[in-house]
């Protein structure tokens, strides 16, 4: 980050992987509703499958995961598993039946399905709350991604951000958003991987972290990472890596809950509905999580990599002879040294070193020229404050790669937030122009007036996801629990029971849909804002965390449905006939204008 | 997925879709055994063995399990393929 040579590289990375997607996107503008909805329903599984991979792994999966799970260990798990395990329920049991629907939308099928528009609106409601909660944390992340790499201000980076996406969202809809994520696609696995396989050889000798994480340490002993790490962790006080910490029923609970909220959110389903046939959204499925699994296998090896090097290269160190790397992200305040026994050497422990983030004395440099903290101290013996994101940021720093792989890491993060931001403010804008106006409000307008009410909506979006960028409401962090609870307590149970279930009616669907959101949401609240202090698993219902109760949401969403659905009028022999038809492949179409 | 023995009674819409259900029930019960179960209620069991160096559970959790979600959608995608074909539902045109 301080050479000129690291910045140039990284100026260079960014600008020609931007003038990539602005040239894709000019390429593939879209002429119609249908093509900037679902990208003319053409799109080859493959590039949908990548597309897929690249929504869907946002600046969380690429910058934050491996840093969480090096933290987390074995309870890592949770993400790792919950974030891929949806697929396999979204391909058997949601994406083949909504692509022969053959519609735009998810609220499409909801309104049509339950033959209401309450039930449409509900769904609208309950998508623009997930995606805005989503894209908020994106353009956050592109802003930071900015002011670390290229010494730009992260409202400058929010803005650029926002500007970049504005171009092919807004001109190029779905099509233009499909073949851009291709490229981001390549483009942020590519950066993800190089670090990771450089890493690998430098700790165990083999290129392929999945099996170097099972391999044994280079350094003579025959011990494995692992077990090395087991032993590094617990000789220093802490828990060993390999053993979860957090209880059995709160990791089944979380791993549900981001299962199946993954399978119910609306940006990734609609993906699906871009492809020609309903075989290819089977096949689909496949692909975009085998594109997935490359980074979600890589990121437990980068994770447990970075913490045995960090540990490594820091602990029991005099602060005057650490690498260059610990000052540069000391600048940026994402570690920081308290030396509480001012011994000039860092000592690494459980516990935080001091509460809250670093903030420091500008005017005062410590006796051996580190940054001074003035937070107060905290009991612990720990004196090392470590944002967790650096364990991605840093990395190729910590593990001394050239600086093309540092403009490369600058260049894939980049590329997982934007690909994520656009698919989210697409599905926004398409609810609104199509469900709310085109569905229930103005029902007489032409194709060509949707299409500018879409463009206009996601102009629209775009400036409330970078307003939320620039001035983040300080619950951003801690309501991504919101998106995919409420995804599995409302979509995905009205959609799953849509297809299922014969029996299931407007009534069922609606009242399961509002307690299961309705109780997901004020227990998330509860324990998040109103009494935080409570939220320990000692008050938590059955011993689940505001984390896992999407998944207590989404059995209450289904047991109210089917209450409710017993006692109230069956669905007419119509309904019948259309869940009968979106059960068959035979005679699929592409969606198109009426 | 065996319809050897079929309902007369029942269309062949109808059939298909029970030997549908069939295949996605036992494709999802493997679903459920090998990260749920594998990773997570047999965790502790599981990391008596050894795989290589990994615990056997730590790797159910953080690797296996998500290999078996990759190649279990594989395997729906091709059997369904079949299983168009057989009872004639498929969609080439």
């Amino acid at each position: 980050m301080t050479s000129l040579d690291t910045q140039t590289l990284t100026y260079l990375f960014v600008g020609v992987s931007f003038a990539l997607y602005i040239g894709i996107a000019i390429w593939s503008r879209a002429g119609s509703t249908n093509e900037f909805y679902v990208a003319g329903g053409g799109v080859h599984p493959i590039a949908n499958g990548m597309a897929t991979a690249a929504d869907w792994m946002s600046a969380a999966s690429f910058i934050s995961m491996a840093g969480i799970i090096s933290f987390l260990g074995y309870d890592g798990a949770v993400y790792l598993m919950g974030w891929t395990g949806g697929y396999v329920l979204l391909a058997m049991l949601l994406a083949p039946y909504l692509r022969k629907f053959g519609e735009f939308t998810v609220p499409d099928f909801i309104g049509t399905r339950y033959y209401s528009n309450a039930a449409r609106v509900v769904a609208v409601v309950s998508l623009i709350v997930i995606s805005f909660t989503y894209v908020a944390g994106q353009m956050r992340g592109v802003g930071i991604v900015f002011s670390h790499f290229l010494d730009i201000p992260i409202n400058w980076g929010v803005v650029v951000g926002m500007a970049v996406v504005f171009m092919y969202a807004v001109l190029g809809g779905m099509k233009g958003i499909t073949y851009t994520q291709v490229a981001q696609y390549c483009v942020l696995i590519f950066a993800y991987l190089v670090p990771a396989i450089f890493i690998s050889m430098l700790i165990t000798g083999i290129p392929i972290p999945q099996i170097g994480l099972g391999a044994v340490v280079n350094d003579g002993s025959g011990i494995p990472v692992l077990q090395r790490l087991d032993d590094t962790l617990q000789a220093l006080g802490f828990a060993p890596y390999t053993n979860g910490s957090k209880a059995t029923i709160d990791v089944f609970a979380i791993t549900l809950a981001l299962m199946i909220g993954t399978a119910g959110l609306p940006h990734v389903i609609v993906r699906f509905f871009t492809v020609p046939k309903v075989r290819d959204a089977r096949i689909s499925a496949g692909y975009a999580l085998l594109f997935i699994a490359l980074l979600y296998t890589t990121a437990p090896a980068v994770g447990a990599f970075a913490r045995l090097n960090f540990v490594d290269t820091v602990h029991g160190k005099l602060y005057s002879e650490l690498a260059d790397w610990f000052k540069n992200w000391e600048r940026v305040g994402l570690v920081a040294w308290l030396d509480k026994n001012s011994d000039g050497k860092v000592q690494y422990a459980p516990g935080v070193p001091f509460a809250g983030k670093p903030t420091f004395d500008e005017e005062l440099t410590g006796p051996f020229g580190q940054r001074t903290v003035i937070n107060a101290p905290s009991k612990t013996a720990n004196e090392v404050y470590i944002d967790r994101d650096i364990m991605v940021l840093a990395n190729p720093e910590i593990a001394t790669l050239p600086p093309w792989v540092i403009a490369l890491v600058a260049a894939g993060s980049l590329a997982a937030a934007l690909s994520t931001a656009a698919g989210l403010l697409l599905v926004i804008s398409t609810s609104v122009s199509h469900d709310l106006l085109k569905k229930t409000l103005a029902r007489g307008i032409t194709d060509k007036q949707e299409l500018m009410y879409a463009r206009l909506a996601a102009a629209a979006a775009i400036g409330v996801a970078g307003y939320l960028g620039i001035n983040p409401p300080g619950f951003v962090a801690q309501v991504v629990a919101f998106a995919f609870g409420l995804a599995a307590a409302s979509l995905f149970p009205a959609i799953v029971m849509g297809i299922f279930s014969l029996r299931m009616n407007k009534e069922g669907a609606i009242a399961g849909m509002i307690s299961g959101l309705a109780f997901t949401f004020a227990y998330i609240v509860y324990f998040k804002f109103v009494a935080p202090e409570l939220n320990t698993a000692a008050n938590w219902w059955f011993g689940i965390s505001p984390e896992g109760i999407g998944a207590l949401g989404a059995a209450i969403n289904f047991t109210v449905a089917w209450t409710v659905a017993i006692l109230t009028r069956a669905p007419s022999a119509e309904t019948i006939a259309l869940i009968e038809d979106i059960r068959l492949p035979r005679g699929v179409s592409t969606p198109h204008t009426h | 997925m065996n319809v050897s023995n079929p309902d007369k009674s029942l269309t062949s819409a109808a059939n298909y879709w029970r030997a549908n259900l069939r295949l996605v029930g036992s494709l999802l019960a493997v679903w459920f055994v090998v990260s749920f179960g594998f990773g997570i209620l047999l965790l502790d069991w599981m990391n008596q063995y050894r795989f290589f160096g990994f615990k056997l559970g730590f790797w159910w959790a953080q690797q296996g399990a998500i290999f078996i979600f990759v190649i279990l959608i594989f395997v729906y995608a091709r059997a369904m393929r079949k299983l168009d074909a057989k009872f004639g539902v498929e969609d080439d045109d």
